[in-house]
């Protein structure tokens, strides 16, 4: 076996662990698709999964009152990508921004973003988000959906220290790691998903080369 | 908090925790779940080497502090950040409400920060007229509550769903279920709300790394992002303790960090901050950032070259998973804000004498935080270096101070041992138990019965049955450590004959008194000293190839505190390194020097079980060499559960807390039973008279002997 596949799978193994749902995709095209299907068959809001069926105070009420048609954000895409979700997203009754993620704190649907490198050995992406907009959409969204070049999985975290360096070295920047769906345990040490970020982190592995 | 005046407050306390069945049964399942999730977590990974990096690079960065907190700020600042350095928590605080007063900011979001907890910053924005909110979903239960954490890493653990459901039910006005999901939730949702209207954040920092002059955030939940994005002004405050001078300093931190803390691959969220960041609620579009850098008592720490290594912690909270006291009361008893191993030092130095006094005293020196520590830290070392401190400033207590003067005495001591022994007559059973506690004993002591001083102690045994070894393959001294000399000597016996049949020369040097250990543990570092001065001179260490003892505790002491405490004096430290180099203990020695076969004893069908003493499996990392020697010696060696977990003994420390020693006593001896084994074993005299002494009150018929006594009793 290659090492790009020895690579490829242990991102894999370990992104599964942490509960991160993987699917290889073969074009940027099917990423959309896929983009489209989930939200598609995802209800609003995740009425359950989010809460919105407890009662909560007024001013939190409030907040959740304020979304109401379903949202995909798609910041820092590359315009004919961003065209083409676009297109597909109005088709099927969804909106579909790239800026403006302030007026959605409530929460958006789906976040769609690219990774720049994946981290075999912890199943990990690395997003560089100086732009607040993709930040945010990697925040908010009920769903991350984000897209993984086969050919940027490197073993880790060293291997990725100097392309880090390049860009901290740019500042103002702002670079995550992304492993897994946003987790807490606090409560009797029993896991529960999604609690300030995204419910779901989708990984979509692009057969790049 | 710890806010007991005194010792007999502090046990009033503990008791309360010890009462508190939820807690128990919360922080039991979380330590037997976290040493299998650790476990897993490091799976293939060279821990020790990697600990051992940490360890190096943590306390380059501690000497090196002043240069790199200047290239820190330079960089920062470079990128638009504002720098503070403050020299107290206070200091630190009036730093922080100045940045709201001048920004106009008047709602405050927070991501989890030890370092706020440290300085009571909450209280002190409050008091400036601030509201504050904690995000990380642990610390808002408990500010909600009015409570310190209660662990580092998961700050509410000793809360039920059902407490944190009627906590939710007040804050939203509206009735909430104990469903965990559904809780989490309503969390989510409620603080949602408190980031869109805050204009300030705050976060703590895990890595300020100098090279980038940047900061390094390790959280799960997603908070510190949304905290460091959302509102228009950004406060990171940190120790200085968290300054590295690379981005691969940090990067080699966090592969301990989270697998560490709670056996994670790595946390949901790590995030990277470097330089002023676009902010669209901020006028300009860009996020005002505020670097506070805190000494308070850190640099007096990096001066002292004992402590200076309390630095390397990355406050990844494992010594408390770990610790077998934090197990049963929980970290409002373990601890003053810090909690766990750590917390009793950063106590002390952080918040003072009076808060640390009692906490010191509650650690049972069994090591295993020191084991798992991700920096390498000798805690128990410096927890009871603390205890000797404050007993140096507040003056001894009087058992203490006696103890001290006899075993400071060799002839004094032993003399009063052999009184003892025509003193116990009349409470003296058959079986070698005492019957009625005398009256020093409280009733709290009545958890396990204590033996008698034996007949003839050793060491007059020795004198006249000393055996003739012709044609030594090996010369070796015993050490035998009081237990084993004046109330079991029939171990040192069972020893001598298998030494003697294996063509051992033995030589017992009379002068040989306490190895010293029970004065250390109680804060006594110069008596401590003054019995290994006395050991180290009775023994002329390049007579012998070994010095063995049969007393895990005397030989990890032996090993490796005596070259330490006599550091000071050349000559003796010379002395103490070859004493320490001979110094063996009996499982290692018959197993691994002797070799001894399966053929030299008798095969038995009897079940036996093992007890891992702490100063064995931690103290000297002795892990195959007894359970070989079981299968060798005719018996069928059955695996307990947590083997290698504490008895309760901690010697001096059964005295003092006898409510928690009977608590690990009590889990340590339904584990023996689960196995049903006849047989238990062990290696430490001390580990015997407490676990001999609890199965006789459990009226039980399970036999506890030292191994040495299986060996010598199936001999063919």
């Amino acid at each position: 076996m290659s090492s790009k596949e020895t690579l490829y799978q242990k991102f894999v193994e370990k992104a599964e662990l942490v509960s991160a749902l993987v699917t290889t995709i073969e074009s940027e095209e099917a990423a959309i698709d896929y983009v489209i299907n989930l939200c598609d068959t995802k209800e609003a809001c995740q009425l359950l999964v989010s809460g919105c069926e407890a009662d909560l105070s007024e001013n939190a009420e409030a907040l959740c009152d304020a979304k109401q048609t379903k949202v995909i954000a798609a910041p820092g895409l590359k315009q004919d990508l961003y065209k083409s979700l676009s297109t597909k997203a109005k088709k099927s009754g969804f909106d579909c921004i790239d800026s403006g993620m302030r007026n959605h704190l409530a929460g958006i649907d789906i976040g769609f973003t690219i990774a720049e490198y994946g981290i075999a050995d912890t199943g990990t992406l690395m997003l560089d988000c100086p732009s607040e907009e993709l930040r945010l959409a990697t925040m908010v969204s009920e769903y991350h959906v984000c897209v993984l070049p086969k050919s940027k999985i490197r073993a880790n975290t060293y291997a990725i220290e100097k392309m880090m360096l390049t860009r901290m070295n740019k500042t103002p920047d702002y670079l995550a790691f992304i492993t897994g769906a946003s987790r807490t345990a606090d409560i009797e040490r029993v896991l529960a998903l999604g609690v300030h970020g995204p419910l779901e982190l989708h990984i979509l592995i692009l057969e790049d080369q | 908090m710890q806010n007991a005046n005194d010792l007999k407050e502090y046990r009033k306390e503990l008791q309360e925790s010890l009462d508190n069945e939820f807690l128990r049964t919360t922080l039991d399942n979380f330590a037997v779940a976290y040493k299998a999730g650790r476990a897993n977590a490091f799976k293939g990974m060279d821990v020790r080497g990697l600990v051992h990096d940490i360890a190096c690079s943590k306390d380059a960065a501690g000497e090196n502090y002043e240069a790199l907190y200047a290239e820190f700020k330079e960089k920062a600042e470079a990128a638009g950040i504002h720098v503070h350095f403050a020299k107290t928590g206070d200091e630190a605080n009036q730093i922080i409400a100045q940045i709201a007063k001048d920004t106009d900011c008047t709602k405050i979001v927070k991501s989890k920060s030890m370092t706020a907890e440290e300085t009571l910053l909450n209280h002190d924005l409050e008091d400036a007229g601030l509201e504050v909110t904690e995000t990380d979903l642990g610390e808002w239960i408990i500010q909600l509550r009015h409570e310190g954490p209660s662990h580092m890493v998961m700050p509410a653990i000793h809360l039920s769903r059902y407490q944190v459901g009627d906590l939710f039910t007040e804050v939203t006005g509206s009735k909430q279920d104990s469903e965990i999901e559904k809780l989490v939730k309503v969390a989510r949702r409620e603080l949602r709300q408190k980031y869109v209207e805050a204009d300030m954040g705050i976060t703590g920092a895990n890595f300020a790394v100098a090279e980038t002059g940047g900061i390094g955030l390790v959280t799960n939940e997603g908070n510190a992002r949304l905290v460091s994005t959302l509102p228009r002004v950004h406060v990171a405050l940190m120790g200085i303790d968290k300054l590295l001078p690379t981005l691969h300093d940090a990067l080699r931190i966090l592969k301990a960090l989270p697998r560490n803390a709670t056996g994670q691959q790595l946390t949901s969220y790590v995030t990277w901050i470097t330089g002023a960041n676009e902010c669209a609620s901020a006028e300009n579009g860009t996020k005002e950032i505020h670097y506070v850098v805190l000494d308070n008592g850190r640099s007096e720490l990096l001066k002292d070259s004992l402590f200076s290594q309390v630095n390397r912690c990355v406050r990844c909270g494992a010594c408390a998973n770990v610790c077998p006291v934090y197990r049963l009361v929980g970290g409002h008893k373990m601890g003053h804000i810090y909690i766990g191993a750590i917390g009793l030092i950063l106590t002390y130095f952080f918040h003072g004498k009076d808060k640390a006094k009692n906490l010191v005293q509650n650690c049972i020196n069994c090591e295993a935080c020191k084991d798992v520590c991700a920096g390498g830290i000798d805690l128990p070392r410096l927890i009871k270096e603390i205890h000797a401190r404050i007993q140096e400033e507040d003056g001894h207590p009087l058992p203490s101070v006696l103890l001290s003067k006899v075993l400071r005495n060799r002839k004094l001591f032993h003399t009063l041992l052999r009184t003892a022994k025509w003193g116990q007559k009349p409470v003296a059973e058959k079986d070698g138990f005492i019957r009625h506690l005398p009256m020093i004993f409280s009733k709290e002591h009545s958890f396990r019965a204590l033996p008698t001083i034996a007949e003839t102690p050793f060491r007059d045994w020795w004198q006249k049955n000393r055996p003739a070894v012709d044609k030594p393959k090996l010369r070796v001294a015993l050490f035998s450590g009081c237990v084993q000399d004046f109330v079991y000597p029939e171990q040192m016996q069972a020893a001598v004959e298998l030494f003697a049949a294996n063509n051992v020369a033995m030589d017992y040097p009379m002068e040989q008194s306490c190895c010293g250990l029970p004065v250390q543990m109680m804060g006594e570092m110069d008596a401590s000293r003054d019995v290994a001065k006395q050991n180290l001179r009775a023994f002329e260490p390049d007579a012998y190839d070994y010095i063995i003892t049969l007393c895990a505790s005397c030989a990890a002491h032996l090993k490796h505190n005596y070259p330490k405490l006599v550091m000071d004096r050349p000559a003796l430290k010379y002395r103490a390194d070859a004493f320490a180099d001979k110094i063996i203990d009996y499982s290692s020695f018959v197993n691994d020097v002797l070799k001894v076969q399966k053929d030299d004893f008798r095969a038995t069908t009897e079940k036996a079980t093992y007890h891992a003493p702490c100063h064995l499996c931690r103290g000297l990392d002795v892990h195959d060499a007894p359970r070989q020697l079981i299968e060798k010696g005719g018996l069928e060696y059955v695996e307990c559960d947590e083997e290698e977990v504490c008895c309760g003994f901690g010697g001096t420390f059964s005295m003092k807390f006898p409510e928690l020693s009977a608590e690990l006593l009590n889990k340590k001896l339904t584990n023996v039973e689960k196995t049903g084994a006849t047989t238990l074993l062990t290696d430490c005299p001390g580990c015997i008279m407490q676990l001999r002494g609890g199965l006789k009150k459990r009226g039980s018929n399970i036999t506890v002997k030292h191994v040495s006594e299986v060996l010598a009793g199936n001999r063919k």
